[in-house]
């Protein structure tokens, strides 16, 4: 038995599926930041894996450059959320989502 | 493939590492709990980029994602949350439909990769040479442009981050200004 | 005949043009200016200027020789095919006499209405209107044509409507305006008829002809006449084959430039001319042609005459249409002298008598005018006879001895017609400015019963009213006598008539209506001026057109010399205007009937004589004086110095017969009545039918339109409030509600975003399996 794409492809499927299990659940801003950044995660993965064993050959490594830039992106995206968290809590002195409603129709 | 059951072991243990953090960090009930499940996952993950012989990507991982990304949360959820207040610092809500969406989402991507590449097995080298030299010449050559435009992103992310996080922010764009009392 | 060039003649109209132009356009203003002075004088004058002229053309008519005739050309009036219509002017032995007649009375008449109209406000109005009568009348009888002939005939009629009109301010005088107007249009419809008729059947004639000259290919110019030799030069039938084509650029100039004198000889197709029309009659075979034509089962020519005559009747105030002349009272005394008693009324004699040359063709037409003529004689004097209103009596004189001239041409004797008519203007002119001069005295009243006694206060008018009240009696050796007497000699003499009796029945009407004329003129006579006066004297009768000085009240004055000069004048041709036509049974020279017997020889072999004898003449000369002077003496009897107490006694009899029968004709026969009821009535019937129609039908197909409009742009008004705002509307709230129910989406909770998300990442990826698989 050897490891195939099929499973890495598995795996990020789960890690996913998780992440948008925390993104649909959780409350609190900073968890859901968590949420997608697994969600981030399992798409590098993926790309990552296509990369390797995709069908485009494994000398390609445009996959990897993505993947590259989809981590630096992912960082400038925390340090933002990051920073919209903290703008939240000062404004609610909270980070629950579900109370912060204000723009609610 | 070399077919070692090495490699076998370690993808599955690997693979384990990032779910169970994953698992954790959906699951758990503390947000701090949470925050260090992630570490898991993302160690997990990194392990799974080596495997994959991506050792480029699989150290920036462990430093951009573990070394920052990680920190940064973990200070967000040490400012944000009340540990004190003894609640459940990390609240859900919905979980059914969230339940239900997960699985779905989750079958449905499982039984495509199952029946899209499950047989294949794809040889892979068996010493892949490095990738950071290509990664390299790639990034200043065919991929410059996005290179230079993440760059300028990252400073407008930089300069971003210190304006919101400021507080100073223009007057009627926020709802509700510092010390103004919670709702 | 032969034509004589005159250059002079267009002035005989132009100069009363001239002077209805100046009082007309710069009159009002003048008259402001400078007073009456400058109004009068050139009206005066102008007229005056016409019969200088005349009496030229009636000189050289006189020296130019038997048959001549003084003609002037103006221009082409207008051309349309076959018809050819010059502007021109003829003067011939008859319209010289009518020129006269109407050049001198009508200046009379001018100077008299000096003084008559003095003071009026509308002076130079009147002037105007006066002299454009005069040059209206004297194209009625200048015209070488009907057309011109009708353009006069149109512009007296308009001239009467103005000047009995002319105090318009009284719905009356504007009413009988109209009256004359309107009957008047009756008569002329059947003129232009006449004209119409008569240039189609004179125009029909040739064809007939030429399809009796064997074939002979018609050039379709020479339709345009007929080479047919003229009878001056008397013509075997044998040139009657004269190469037509070749005609055709001679006739061109033989109709244009043939009144030169020298006539090519050659008859039109047709023509309104005069002298063409009585060439082409004298033609045996066109006249045959044109005698042989019928219209609706009539001759053509008795069907054209009596049009003709409906005209006469119209204008000169016969039965039935006589009813207009006794309203036109209304108007000024000298307008009623001038045109509805001296000259426009007569332009119906003077029209039978100018186309003797149709009517003499023409028994049944000669028959009717005759018999109407003597109908209207007698039917108008019994009317006269109950009258009170003196101008009233003396229209219904009018129009009784028009019936006299009527009955005169109506038998044959033109001359005699035209003899009464000239006579008839002499005393009948004298007798109205009579009664002018007795109604401007007596302060405008014109009912006898309150005048009387006027003899001694207006002597002049008495002696001149009475010398022509026993001229138009028929005294002898006056010159009613002459006309009159010859007029019933002739209508008793005569063979053309087709009643039976020959003409007896005409002369027992006539007749009898001499004896009411003798007995009504006279009545009239002693009622005005015999007795004393029954006027209102001391207090004041001003009337609204009384502006006549400080003279309105007291006793009548004899009027202004200016008037009692005319009174002279034209009473003392009453007198003797009878001698131009002595009785040729006195062995006396007849001046007038030769003077005319030129015009009149075309048509002398068709008028007849019963030959009843110079006994006969004789004995009817002595019944008409007797008749004259039993109608005088009654009136005497009964009317002098109103002692007589019978008149009064008779009108209140209990008498049925008397009185209806005194109703009936005071009433005037309710003939007014009677066109009231008929034709008025039946007209305004006709136009509330009309206006009914209009209102109901016509509006209510408009009202049905706007109805209709105004349904449909309801229900698109419905459409458009219901369905298409409806539908924008129903965007709108759909919208609005569907923005209210998905606001409800819009929670503000990024978990239920992203679990929509999610859902439909799912849904479409199995959408895409299901579709794939």
């Amino acid at each position: 038995m050897s490891i195939g794409l099929g499973h890495y492809l598995v795996v990020s499927g789960l890690l996913f599926s998780l992440g948008l299990y925390v993104l649909i659940t959780r409350k609190n801003a900073v968890a859901m930041l968590m949420g997608v950044e697994l969600v981030l995660n399992a798409a590098l993965l993926n790309m990552v894996a296509f990369s390797r064993l995709g069908r485009v050959g494994p000398d390609k490594l445009d996959g990897q450059v993505f993947a590259l830039f989809g981590i630096v992106l992912a960082a400038a995206e925390a340090v933002v959320a990051l920073a919209l968290v903290l703008q939240l809590y000062r404004a609610f002195r909270s980070v629950d989502t579900t109370e912060t409603t204000d723009l609610k129709g | 493939m070399n077919g070692s059951i090495v490699q076998v072991v370690l993808f599955y243990l690997l693979a384990a590492l990032a779910l169970t953090g994953a698992c954790l960090v959906a699951f758990s009930r503390s947000i701090v709990h949470s925050a260090f499940a992630l570490l898991g996952t993302f160690v997990g993950v990194a392990g799974l980029y080596a495997l994959l012989a991506a050792d480029l990507v699989a150290i920036v991982q462990v430093m951009v994602y573990v070394g920052g990304v990680l920190i940064l949360i973990l200070f967000a959820v040490m400012l944000t949350a009340r540990v004190d207040e003894g609640k459940e610092s990390n609240p859900t809500v919905g979980k059914i439909p969230g339940l239900l969406a997960m699985l779905a989402m989750a079958g449905l991507l499982v039984v495509t990769a199952v029946k899209a590449f499950g047989p294949r097995t794809v040889i892979s080298e068996a010493n892949p040479p490095s990738t950071v030299s290509p990664i390299g010449n790639l990034l200043l050559s065919k991929y410059v442009l996005p290179f230079e435009a993440i760059s300028v992103l990252l400073l407008a992310v930089l300069l971003g981050a210190v304006t919101i996080a400021s507080g100073r922010m223009r007057k009627g764009a926020g709802g509700k200004q510092e010390g103004e009392a919670p709702r | 005949m032969h034509l004589v060039p005159f250059p002079l003649l267009a002035l005989i109209p132009l100069f009363p043009l001239l002077g209805a132009a100046y009082c007309g356009l710069v009159g009002c203003g003048l008259f402001k200016k400078y007073g009456e002075g400058a109004i009068h004088w050139p009206a005066i004058l102008l007229p005056w200027g016409s019969f200088v002229v005349t009496l030229i053309a009636v000189i050289t008519l006189a020296g130019a020789g038997h048959g001549a005739v003084l003609h002037q050309r103006l221009w082409d009036w207008f051309r349309i095919g076959s018809l050819s219509v010059d502007a021109a002017f003829q003067i011939d032995r008859l319209s010289a006499v009518m020129c006269l007649v109407v050049t001198f009375v009508g200046s009379l008449i001018h100077v008299y209405s000096r003084g008559y109209m003095k003071g009026d406000a509308s002076y130079w109005r009147f002037f105007s209107n006066l002299n454009l009568f005069m040059f209206s009348m004297l194209v009625l009888v200048l015209g070488d044509n009907l057309l011109v002939m009708f353009v006069g005939w149109e512009g007296v009629g308009l001239c009467s409507y103005l000047l009995i009109g002319f105090w318009y301010r009284e719905r009356k005088n504007a009413a009988a305006g109209m009256k004359a107007f309107v009957v008047n249009r009756v008569g002329d419809y059947g003129f232009t008829l006449g004209v119409f008729l008569l240039f189609w059947g004179l125009a029909a004639a040739p064809a007939s002809l030429l399809r009796g000259q064997g074939g002979e290919p018609v050039a379709a110019a020479a339709v345009h006449e007929v080479a047919v030799g003229h009878g001056e030069v008397a013509t075997s039938p044998g040139e009657h084959g004269a190469p037509i084509g070749e005609a055709a650029g001679e006739h061109g100039a033989a109709v244009s430039h043939g009144t030169e004198g020298s006539e090519a000889g050659r008859t039109p197709v047709s023509s309104v001319t005069f002298r063409d029309i009585e060439r082409i009659m004298e033609d045996p075979a066109r006249r045959d042609a044109v005698l042989n034509q019928k219209v609706l089962g009539f001759g053509l020519i008795t069907l054209v005459c009596l049009l003709f005559f409906v005209g006469a009747t119209g204008k000169s105030a016969q039965l039935p249409l006589y009813v207009w002349l006794p309203d036109a009272m209304a108007g000024p005394t000298p307008v009623s002298a001038l045109i509805h008693a001296a000259t426009m009324v007569t332009a119906g004699v003077y029209m039978v008598a100018r186309l003797h040359f149709l009517f003499a063709y023409s028994p049944v037409a000669m028959t009717v005018v005759a018999t109407v003529g003597a109908l209207t004689a007698l039917f108008a004097a019994t009317i006269g006879l109950f009258q009170y209103d003196i101008k009233k009596v003396l229209a219904y004189s009018t129009v009784s001895q028009l019936g006299f001239m009527f009955v005169a041409v109506g038998v044959g004797a033109y001359w005699v017609g035209i003899f009464h008519l000239v006579t008839h203007a002499f005393f009948k002119a004298c007798l109205f400015l009579g009664s002018g001069s007795v109604i401007l005295g007596c302060h405008h009243e014109q009912d006898m019963r309150k005048m009387g006694g006027l003899r001694k206060l207006m002597p002049i008018t008495a002696v001149t009213y009475f010398v022509s009240a026993c001229a138009i009696a028929g005294f002898p050796f006056f010159s009613g006598f002459f006309s009159k007497d010859e007029i019933l000699w002739k209508a008793f003499d005569s063979g053309n008539m087709l009643l039976p009796g020959g003409g007896i029945i005409l002369w027992v009407l006539a007749a009898t209506a001499a004896l009411c004329t003798s007995f009504y003129m006279f009545r009239s006579y002693y009622m005005t001026f015999s007795g004393t006066y029954r006027g209102a004297q001391g207090h004041g009768t001003h009337d609204a057109h009384d502006a006549h000085g400080g003279h309105g009240h007291g006793l009548p004055k004899e009027s202004p010399r200016s008037m009692t000069w005319v009174l002279a004048i034209l009473g003392g041709l009453a007198v003797v205007g009878g001698y131009i036509g002595l009785p040729i049974l006195w062995g006396l020279p007849n001046a007038f009937e030769t003077w005319l017997e030129p015009i009149f020889e075309g048509s002398h072999h068709l008028i007849h004589s019963a030959e009843r004898g110079h006994g006969a003449e004789w004995g009817l000369m002595l019944f008409s004086v007797v008749i004259a002077f039993s109608g005088f003496f009654l009136a005497r009897w009964l009317y002098k110095d109103a002692k007589s107490p019978i008149p009064g006694r008779l009108l209140a009899s209990r008498n049925g017969l008397v009185q209806g029968f005194h109703r009936v004709v005071f009433n005037k026969y309710y003939v007014d009545e009677a066109y009231q009821a008929s034709f008025v009535n039946g007209t305004v019937g006709l136009s509330g039918l009309l206006s009914w129609f209009d209102r109901t039908v016509i509006d209510g197909i408009v009202n049905l339109a706007g109805t209709a409009g105004r349904f449909c742009s309801g229900i698109q008004g419905w459409i458009d409030a219901n369905i298409v705002d409806g539908a924008v509307n129903l965007v709108a709230s759909l919208s609005m509600r569907a923005g209210r129910s998905l606001r409800k989406v819009q929670t503000g909770r990024i978990q239920n975003y992203v679990l929509g998300l999610t859902a439909g990442a799912v849904v479409l990826v199995v959408i895409g399996f299901l579709l794939k698989w």
